[in-house]
């Protein structure tokens, strides 16, 4: 019952996250988006794991390596959009702009 | 009872994360998320997974808030955090509920997984938390990569310094007003901060925790310190940083290469000896797992932005 519950949460999530990352211009908040998807897949994940026989290690570990890898690609995009900013002005990308 | 509390939980989680994408405002967003961090750690938690939880509160909430308010004050000197009124997007709607219709259809449509067991191979690895058998000795080759990744994130954002900024302290230059709230907790909090740090490490071979959780809160403790001025912030050249930063892979590498040598081959520990390996790896990796993330999130060298 919980399971399913947080599996589902989980889907939501990515949906959440998905549709700020085409919906949002502002780079910063597509960062966040990105980190929703990630962590919706990772909870969708965990709980798949969960469902077998007790609890399962390895899905464990890879999730903690994946969220110490999407903090890294958060930095570092994080970084790039500072850049376009300082560059631009702005932190839309040009053809965002134009649409707005 | 607890299914009333989960319910709660999953509430909670999706009205936050809805927050963070359709609250008006950036600055409000970062904050729903750090808050949406602190909750997803209890929904993991609640599924027994304390390490995942542990990292998700330190990683995902903690470093990943910081760097996302130090992103929007940079922002907002540079006059980029204002946002555009924000209008529903039907194509984008469409697309987001059918990803979440097809998740939920696969949860149903997925057999239930039949996990390999590890209690035979546990005794073998020397540790006695099944996640950090994995994490450094079943599976050591992922979390060798993800060390490397990690510096390769850093050297990533190094090269969007600027040429005559490469020289100067990295990140902003932070100011604490003397007796002011930060400059007092830049004081109390690092002591109570290395011990916890310090005992999730250890503590990992055997119970929750593990380099990551431990290295983490190390690295809070040293982002605080450097926040308050109480450490002056690090420059590119300094060779003990650049050394803390490839002491984790390189002792990694080593012991790989050893094992290669001397046992069944690449990153292979023979049992005897799996405890202290993984005791001496997970120190090296906490080392440069904690300088890694604190440079990572205070940015490349910066000089402010007056010169912009």
């Amino acid at each position: 019952m919980s399971l399913t519950l947080f599996a589902l949460t989980g889907a939501a999530l990515v949906g959440l996250g998905v549709y700020g990352l085409l919906a949002r211009p502002h780079m910063l908040r597509r960062i966040i988006a990105f980190n929703l998807i990630g962590s919706g897949l990772f909870l969708f994940f965990g709980a798949a794991a969960a469902r077998g026989t007790g609890l399962d290690p390895i899905p464990q570990a890879l999730i903690i390596t994946g969220i110490v890898v999407a903090l890294s690609a958060s930095a570092l995009a994080v970084g790039l959009v500072v850049a376009l900013a300082r560059s631009s002005g702005t932190a839309y990308l040009p053809d965002e702009e134009g649409r707005l | 009872m607890s299914v009333a509390l989960d319910i709660t939980l999953c509430a909670l989680v999706l009205g936050v994360g809805w927050a963070t994408v359709a609250g008006h405002g950036v600055f409000r967003a970062v904050i729903f998320f750090i808050t949406y961090g602190l909750l997803l750690a209890i929904v993991w938690a609640r599924l027994g997974a304390y390490d995942v939880a542990l990292a998700e509160a330190a990683i995902s909430a903690g470093l990943t808030g910081v760097l996302l308010l130090a992103a929007h004050g940079r922002l907002r000197r540079l006059n980029a955090s204002q946002e555009v009124p924000l209008h529903l997007n039907l194509p984008a709607a469409v697309v987001a509920v059918g990803i979440a219709a097809g998740l939920g259809w696969a949860w149903f449509a997925l057999p239930a997984p039949t996990a390999p067991d590890l209690s035979q191979a546990l005794p073998q690895s020397g540790v006695g938390n099944p996640v950090t058998a994995v994490l450094l000795n079943f599976r050591a080759w992922d979390t060798l990569l993800e060390s490397v990744i990690l510096l390769a994130a850093l050297l990533g954002l190094w090269m969007l310094a600027r040429d005559h900024a490469w020289d100067k302290p990295l990140g902003l230059p932070y100011h604490a007003r003397p007796g002011g709230v930060l400059a007092s907790f830049g004081r109390v909090l690092p002591p109570i901060g290395l011990i916890f740090g310090v005992y999730l490490v250890w503590a990992g071979a055997d119970t929750t925790g593990g380099a990551f959780q431990g290295g983490t809160v190390l690295a809070a403790v040293c982002l605080v310190t450097i926040m308050a001025g109480v450490l002056h912030a690090p420059r590119v050249e300094q060779a003990a940083w650049r050394a803390a930063l490839v002491l984790g892979p390189g002792v990694f590498v080593l012991s790989g290469i050893a094992g290669a040598v001397f046992a069944q081959g690449f990153l292979a520990l023979p049992p005897a000896l799996a405890k202290p390996a993984i005791v001496t790896i997970e120190a090296a990796l906490t080392v440069s797992i904690a300088v890694t993330l604190v440079l990572l999130v205070i940015g490349p060298p910066d000089e402010g932005e007056q010169d912009a």
